[in-house]
C-alpha cells in the first residue's frame, strides 16, 4: 500500500510540473531545419528556415541540434530536413572513408543515402593563415609560398591546427616552410599577441569576424594546401518533391553569400569587440531584406518568456525520464535482493550503463530509437515520438542514468531488513506478495526514496546535455552561452538548473514524510 | 500434535540437528531446554517451516509441513521470538491485525478480538496505537503475543520470548504466560535457556544437547533421576534459584 502511495505522490508532484510544459508537437509535414553548435551554422540555419517560411513552406528551425554526426545521422534517418553543411567535413569527416575527390562524386555519394546538396553558397570556410595587413606589406608577403624567404617569423597556431594530421605539419612539408619559433596558443590569445606584434602569423577561419576587427592580411593558398570547406544546404531528395518551394527558394541564395559577407554576419552575431550582440535571427532577417529584399518577422522571446520555455522542456525531460526509471528501478532492486547472483548481474549491468559517456550514448541512441518509432508506427499506427530527434534520445539517456542509484537502494533496503522481522513476516503465515507489500518495501521506503531522491538530482543536472542533441532544457542557453563567450547566458541555464536541484531535494524531503511511515520516524523515547 | 519423525539439519558442516525424534502432545506445555548450540531454535523453526530439514518429516496434526502447505499452517501455528519481531513501521494494533486483515476479517470481529487479547495479556489498551519504538520491551512481548494468538491458533511456538528482558519485567510476564498457557489449553512449545522457566511454565522439559535429546520428561524426572552426568550437571548449575521457587 505504501509503495503505491510512493509512486501516487511522485506522480501527483511531478505531473504537476510537467503540466507546465504543454504537449510537443507532431510530426506532420513541416520542414524541420538542423543546425551545428557555432554562430556561422546558428545564422545559416535562420537563413534556410525564413526562405522556406518566405517561400510559403512550414519550417522551424531546431538551433544548436547537435555536432556534424549527430545532424548527419538525423538528416539520413528524417528527423531533420536540412541543415548547413561543408563541402570539406563531408569528405574528410562524415563520408572519409569514400575517398570522394570532386563534388560531383560527392553529390552521387549523398544521393545514395537519399540526400541532395545544393550549389555552393559562396564562402569557403577554411584554415587560412592571416597577418596584419601593415606587416605582410612591409616584408611583401600575398602568398603562403612567400613566407620561405622569411625563416625569422614568429608563428602562433591553434592547438588544433598544430595537431591535426592535415595542420602544420602537413602545411610545412607542402610548402618547405623554414620557421622554428611555432608555438600553440589558444585563439583569443592568438588575435591578441598579433594585435601587440608578439606573433607575426596565425591561423584563423576564412570567415571569422576577427579578420576584418583586426584588419587581417590573408595569404593566398598558391599551392593548393588547404581543402575546399564550401558551405551548401543538404537536404533530403524528397523535398524536391514534397517542398518544391522551399527548394527553390534555398536555391536563390546559393553564390551569394561571399567570405566578407559571412565574416561580417557571424561578427554581428558574435562580435569580436563591444558591440552589441544581435540575435541570429534578426541577422538573417536583415541580410535576407538587404540581399533579396524579403521581409520576415523576427520576434524574440523575453528572458523570462524563455526560462519558462526552458524550465518546461527541462522538467519534460526530468519526468519522463524519471517516471520510467522509479518503475523499472524498484522491481529490479528487489529482484537483486531476493536473488543473489541475478542481483549481481543486475547491479553490474546498471553499473555500467552509469559509465557510458553521455555524448556517446546520445548519439548511439539515434538509429535504435528512430528504428524503433518506425516499427511501432508500422503495427500500431503511431511511433510514440519515437521517430523525433532530441526529446526520446535524451529521455533513454536519462532513464539509463538514473536506474543505479534506485537499483542499489532498493535493494540494499531490502536487504537491509532485521532478520527477526522478516522470519515473523514470514511465520505469520503472509503471502510473499503481502510480505513485500507491506511489510518489506515499507520498511525499505526510507532508504529506496533517498535513492531516487540521488537519481533525481543528479537527473536534474545530467539533463542540460539534452541540449546536445536539440532536445532544449537549461543546457540550452548554457551551450549558447558557451558559443558566444556570454557569461550571462550561460547563467541563465547554470543558475535555474541548479535551483530546481535544490527544489527537487526539498521535493523528496518533503514527500519522505508522507511516504515512510510515522513509525519509522519516531525515535526511541 | 506436533510430530517430528528423524528429523536432521545441518549448516555446513555443523551437524545443527542430528537425526532425532519428538513428539509434542496436544494441549500440554513443552519446554525444548539446553545450553547454547544445542538445536533447540532449529528445532522450533522446523516446525512451522521457518527451516527445512535435510532428513525426516515434520508433521502438524497429521499435515506434513512442507512448502505446499505453510501458509494455512503457519496461520494455525502462532510464533513469538526474542525482542518480538514486531514490524516497526506499524503501530502495535496494526502488528496485531495485520494477518486477520489480511485473511478478511470484518471490523467488529477484529476489534473485538483485539480488546479480547489485550485485557489477556494485560495490555493497556491506549498502548495499542502506539509504535514498537514507543514500548517497553515487556509490553512489545505482550503485542507480540496478541499477534501470535490473534487467529485463534491450535499451536504456540515461542523462541526465548522473555530472553531479553530485565529480571522483575521478566517474573512478571513468567506469571502472566503460566495464566495465559492455563486458561488457553493451548498446545505450546517454548524455547528457553533458563530451567527455572522450564519448570515454571513447561509440563513436559526436553533437554537437548549438540542436536541431540538427552532426556525429557517432568522437572522431577530430570532432578530426581537424570540419565546422565550432563543431565546432572545442567541442573546442579541453575539449582540455587531452582529449589526456593519450585520445591516450596
Amino acid at each position: 500500500m505504501t509503495a503505491c502511495r510512493t509512486t501516487l505522490g511522485l506522480l501527483t508532484v511531478l505531473g504537476c510540473a510537467v503540466l507546465l510544459t504543454g504537449s510537443s508537437c507532431d510530426g506532420t509535414q513541416a520542414i524541420t531545419v538542423g543546425s551545428k553548435l557555432f554562430t556561422e551554422s546558428v545564422i545559416l540555419g535562420e537563413i534556410a528556415t525564413q526562405l522556406a517560411v518566405n517561400a510559403g513552406a512550414d519550417a522551424t528551425h531546431r538551433r544548436e541540434t547537435g555536432g556534424s554526426t549527430v545532424l548527419w545521422e538525423a538528416l539520413k534517418t528524417g528527423q531533420i530536413d536540412a541543415y548547413p553543411e561543408y563541402t570539406g567535413t563531408l569528405r574528410q569527416e562524415i563520408l572519409s572513408q569514400l575517398g570522394l575527390e570532386s563534388d560531383e562524386e560527392l553529390a552521387a555519394a549523398l544521393a545514395r543515402y537519399g540526400v541532395a546538396m545544393s550549389r555552393p553558397l559562396g564562402f569557403s570556410n577554411t584554415y587560412v593563415l592571416g597577418m596584419r595587413k601593415a606587416r605582410a606589406a612591409e616584408l611583401g608577403i600575398t602568398r603562403i609560398s612567400d613566407l620561405t624567404q622569411h625563416p625569422a617569423l614568429r608563428f602562433g597556431f591553434s592547438n588544433e591546427f598544430l595537431e591535426r594530421g592535415d595542420g602544420w605539419q602537413q602545411l610545412r612539408a607542402h610548402y618547405g616552410l623554414p620557421q622554428e619559433d611555432v608555438r600553440g596558443l589558444d585563439h583569443n590569445l592568438a588575435y591578441q599577441g598579433l594585435g601587440s606584434g608578439a606573433l607575426d602569423l596565425i591561423d584563423v577561419y576564412s570567415t571569422d569576424p576577427e579578420i576584418q576587427y583586426y584588419d587581417l592580411a590573408i595569404l593566398e593558398d598558391d599551392r593548393s594546401f588547404f581543402p575546399d570547406y564550401d558551405a551548401i544546404w543538404l537536404y533530403r531528395q524528397a523535398l524536391v518533391e514534397t517542398h518544391p518551394e522551399a527548394v527553390a527558394a534555398w536555391g536563390r541564395i546559393t553564390g551569394r553569400i561571399s567570405a566578407e559577407t559571412m565574416q561580417a554576419l557571424n561578427g554581428r552575431a558574435k562580435p569580436p569587440g563591444d558591440q552589441p550582440r544581435v540575435p541570429e535571427s534578426q541577422v538573417a532577417a536583415d541580410f535576407l531584406r538587404d540581399e533579396l529584399q524579403i521581409e520576415s518577422r523576427v520576434t524574440t522571446a523575453s528572458t523570462s518568456q524563455q526560462i519558462l520555455a526552458r524550465t518546461g522542456e527541462h522538467l519534460y525531460l526530468v519526468f519522463w525520464s524519471m517516471l520510467p526509471a522509479i518503475l523499472t528501478a524498484i522491481p529490479l532492486g528487489v529482484v537483486a535482493a531476493k536473488y543473489r547472483t541475478t542481483g549481481q548481474g543486475i547491479l553490474g549491468v546498471v553499473g555500467i550503463l552509469q559509465t557510458i559517456p553521455s555524448l556517446a550514448l546520445l548519439v548511439l541512441l539515434i538509429k535504435p530509437l528512430y528504428d524503433a518509432g518506425a516499427a511501432l508506427e508500422g503495427v500500431l499506427g503511431s511511433s510514440f515520438g519515437l521517430t523525433r530527434l532530441g526529446e526520446p534520445q535524451a529521455i533513454v539517456a536519462l532513464f539509463l542514468y538514473s536506474l543505479l542509484p534506485i537499483v542499489r537502494n532498493t535493494a540494499a533496503g531490502i536487504s537491509g531488513i532485521a532478520h527477526s522481522v522478516r522470519e515473523s513476516a514470514e511465520a505469520l503465515g503472509l503471502t510473499r506478495a503481502a510480505r513485500l507489500l507491506r511489510v518489506e518495501l515499507p520498511l525499505a521506503s526510507g532508504v529506496m526514496l533517498a535513492g531516487i531522491k540521488t537519481a533525481a538530482v543528479i537527473n536534474v543536472g545530467f539533463a542540460t546535455l539534452g541540449a546536445l542533441i536539440g532536445a532544449g532544457g537549461y543546457g540550452q542557453p548554457i551551450l549558447t552561452g558557451i558559443r558566444l563567450a556570454d557569461y550571462s547566458l550561460v547563467l541563465q541555464g547554470a543558475v535555474p538548473a541548479a535551483v530546481l536541484a535544490v527544489v527537487v531535494q526539498g521535493v523528496f524531503e518533503l514527500l519522505e514524510r508522507v511516504v515512510v511511515p510515522r513509525g519509522l520516524r519516531l525515535r526511541r523515547s | 500434535m506436533l510430530s517430528l519423525e528423524n528429523v536432521a539439519k545441518q549448516y555446513g558442516s555443523l551437524q545443527a540437528v542430528h537425526p532425532l525424534s519428538l513428539t509434542i502432545e496436544r494441549g500440554r506445555t513443552t519446554v525444548l531446554i539446553g545450553p547454547s548450540g544445542c538445536g533447540k531454535s532449529t528445532l522450533i523453526r522446523l516446525m512451522n517451516g521457518l527451516i527445512r530439514p535435510d532428513h525426516g518429516r515434520v508433521t502438524c496434526d497429521g499435515t506434513l509441513v512442507a512448502p505446499e502447505n505453510l501458509l494455512a499452517l503457519r496461520r494455525r501455528i502462532g510464533y513469538v521470538i526474542q525482542e518480538g519481531g514486531l514490524f516497526p513501521h506499524l503501530t502495535a494494533r496494526s502488528n496485531v491485525t495485520l494477518l486477520a486483515r489480511h485473511v478478511g476479517w470484518q471490523g467488529p470481529k477484529i476489534t473485538s478480538r483485539v480488546a479480547e487479547l489485550a485485557e489477556l495479556v494485560h495490555l493497556d489498551s491506549d498502548r495499542l496505537d502506539q509504535y514498537p519504538v514507543q514500548l517497553s520491551g515487556g509490553q512489545r512481548q505482550r503485542v507480540s503475543l496478541m499477534r501470535a494468538l490473534m487467529l485463534d491458533p491450535d499451536v504456540l511456538l515461542l523462541d526465548e520470548p522473555l530472553g531479553a528482558l530485565d529480571p522483575m519485567i521478566r517474573s512478571y510476564l513468567q506469571s502472566d504466560l503460566r495464566n495465559i498457557f492455563q486458561s488457553l489449553h493451548k498446545t505450546v512449545v517454548l524455547v528457553t535457556h533458563d530451567l527455572n522457566e522450564a519448570a515454571f511454565l513447561g509440563d513436559h522439559i526436553v533437554l537437548l544437547r549438540s542436536g541431540e535429546v538427552v532426556q525429557q520428561g517432568s522437572i522431577d524426572d530430570l532432578c530426581d533421576r537424570p540419565v546422565d552426568p550432563f543431565v546432572r550437571e545442567f541442573i546442579n548449575a541453575q539449582r540455587s534459584t531452582l529449589s526456593n521457587e519450585v520445591r516450596e
